[in-house]
């Protein structure tokens, strides 16, 4: 560890850069993009010649409806992680907590139905909801969305409740509290970092989903906002708007990056706490 | 009473060792029973409660979509009349003929798709585990800048796919910067092998940093003593990767090649963006079902689905029956046991990460 290291030290310098450069030149060029004019939105140059907002403005143009396609997007992701959560909490409390039999085909199970082809339910579901009317509603995507997103907050509030320890929860038991109360006040509390967490991941994965919105809405009124952005219309039929679409791809994903940068530590805890067990 | 509650983590074994005990007096066993009875069979009800939620939720959108898919399987189309909507008592009862149909001529288009579902997988899953591989080790090695490829490495993943593919169409465009770099002009998103690639780069170029992640995970769990020893012994770096590094994050990695194999067979975002509905070259499964769905045509889309499903299920089962991938930390039988305890006495390793 001493005469190669400095070596070592650089080369390993350069291999950081270069996964950040992977990660974030294609994101990058979407910024770029978003930012040039449309008449020189064919540039290849690493800055914008002149910074315009013009591509942005055309995203709120009337005609797109955008805000509309964030407030569906805002309305079926938000209602998908607050149920998912709400469910999962406290099943996820027992799959940490309890022994029962079945357990751990419980477990499975219920992560066997995260790995389901979506299209497999998509398309029963599509046929039934055209029977009952639900084309086009809020509840034709958050119900088919709850298939990969409870698992989802299943498997990680698992992870997150095994991390705390036992005696917590025993030792308030002994001092008269009864299990239920010990969930209330010792663990739910502590557990709210994981939990947020999980809200996070959860809300991201709902968030992103595309095939259930594209399926289950015709209207544009009731599409989200990646299905609206994916059928953004140019000037002219034949032309693909691809400014105004990277620069609503930047509002799409900047929150969501920002979000990811701020609560890092805790994500990558959640995205990995199953896999490195 | 609350003296008397076992804890939960003992309610299993704790009565047999109670019973054994030198401790029963003439009045002791009924009182104890009872309250044995009432510490053993009260968390099974309560996470019979707990946990009934959610089965429920899950059997009606899962189980319940799946029963339906597989009976709508069995019927034919409505013919060529888009106008009704009500179909179901219309549509003629077909038996098999969906699944057999794609031994026939007609199976083209779902063989097709099913190599190119196949092909995708394969290619991207190999390319995402050596990328990512190399990126975690990359990671783990650094320690100027680690938080900071780290906080990068989140934002492919945070990208909705639909956008990404939108991203990758603007840069695989004629004249884009794809072909400004290359120096060649590729129509990446007309049909042919160049948009199976644009599918393949764009595919990896979000979910590599994934698995690199994973990874990573993993290698920070193995203790520095293991290498310190294999460096007294004389073991190169190749050596070093081959035979410590590799196995030893060998569960880390299958599980996430199990995840990202099991999400690449159900692709339908990234192709359906980036190069469009009903195009031959990157037609998968997920697509072609969903495409049939959307013509009204629910019959043969349900069987298609229906295969598509167990595809899957028969590579998960490979993974977890053949190369042994455990899901839920020891769920492999036989070892059950020992790996609970292990789980139980090893401190959590996740939060070796944060």
């Amino acid at each position: 560890m001493t005469l190669m290291t400095k070596w070592r030290n650089r080369l390993l310098y350069v291999g950081v850069v270069a996964v950040v450069a992977y990660c974030l030149a294609p994101f990058y060029w979407m910024l770029v993009s978003s930012l040039r004019r449309t008449s020189d939105i064919f540039d290849t140059s690493l800055f914008p010649r002149r910074v315009s907002l013009e591509n942005y403005r055309a995203v709120f143009d009337p005609s797109q409806g955008f805000p509309r396609a964030l407030l569906n997007s805002l309305v079926v992701a938000g209602v998908t992680t607050v149920l998912a959560l709400l469910l999962a909490t406290f099943t996820a409390y027992a799959m940490a907590r309890l022994e029962f039999r079945f357990k751990r085909l419980v477990l499975t199970l219920i992560i066997a139905t995260s790995m389901f082809p979506v299209v497999s339910i998509v398309v029963p579901l599509l046929k039934l909801f055209t029977d009952i009317g639900w084309i086009n509603t809020y509840q034709a995507m958050i119900v088919p969305s709850m298939s990969f997103a409870l698992p989802l907050a299943v498997w990680n509030l698992t992870t997150f409740f095994r991390q705390m320890p036992d005696e917590l929860e025993h030792a308030a038991m002994v001092d008269g509290c009864t299990r239920g109360q010990a969930f209330r006040k010792i663990i739910v509390p502590l557990a709210a970092p994981g939990i947020f967490t999980t809200a996070i991941i959860t809300f991201i994965a709902a968030w992103n989903e595309f095939l259930i919105a594209l399926s289950m809405t015709n209207q544009p009124g009731m599409q989200t906002a990646p299905v609206a952005i994916s059928k953004f219309s140019g000037a002219s039929q034949f032309e693909t708007p691809f400014g105004s679409q990277m620069a609503a791809g930047v509002l799409v994903t900047v929150p969501l990056v920002v979000m990811v940068l701020l609560f890092q530590r805790r994500i990558v805890a959640g995205l990995t706490a199953g896999a490195a067990k | 009473m609350a003296g008397t509650k076992t804890p939960p983590g003992t309610a299993e074994n704790g009565p047999d060792r109670v019973a054994g005990g030198p401790s029963s007096r003439p009045t002791g066993p009924t009182s104890r029973r009872r309250a044995r009875t009432r510490a053993t069979t009260s968390p099974a009800r309560m996470a019979a409660l707990l946990v009934s939620p959610t089965l429920l939720v899950l059997s009606i959108v899962v189980l319940y979509p799946t029963l339906m898919a597989l009976q709508e399987s069995l019927y034919g189309t409505k013919g060529l009349d888009p106008k009704t909507g009500f179909i179901r008592t219309s549509e003629p009862f077909v038996g098999l003929r969906n699944y057999t149909d794609i031994l026939g001529p007609a199976g083209d288009r779902f063989w097709n798709a099913f190599w190119n579902t196949s092909f995708f997988t394969v290619v991207t899953v190999g390319a995402e585990t050596v990328i990512g591989v190399a990126m975690a080790l990359i990671m783990h090695r650094a320690f100027r800048g680690r938080a900071l490829a780290r906080a990068g490495i989140l934002v492919p993943w945070a990208v909705p796919t639909a956008i990404s593919a939108l991203l990758w169409r603007w840069i695989f465009n004629s004249n884009g910067i794809a072909n400004a770099v290359i120096g060649h002009q590729i129509l990446w998103t007309t049909e042919g092998f160049h948009a199976k690639v644009a599918v393949i780069v764009a595919e990896v170029w979000k979910t590599a940093p994934f698995i690199g992640l994973l990874v990573l995970a993993g290698l920070q769990v193995i203790p520095k003593e293991v290498y310190e020893a294999a460096r007294i012994d004389g073991a190169s770096a190749p050596r070093q990767f081959w035979h410590i590094t590799l196995p030893l994050v060998k569960p880390a990695l299958l599980v996430a090649v199990l995840f990202r194999c099991l999400d690449a067979l159900r692709m339908f975002d990234l192709p359906y963006i980036l190069v469009g509905a009903q195009k031959n070259s990157v037609e998968t499964l997920s697509m072609l079902a969903q495409n049939e769905a959307s013509n009204v045509r629910f019959g043969p889309a349900s069987a298609y689905a229906m295969l598509l499903f167990l595809y899957v299920f028969l590579i998960a089962l490979a993974f977890v029956r053949l190369l042994g991938a455990d899901l839920v930390g020891g769920a492999a039988r036989g070892g059950e046991s020992r790996r609970r305890r292990r789980r139980m006495t090893v401190p959590r390793r996740a939060e070796v990460t944060a």
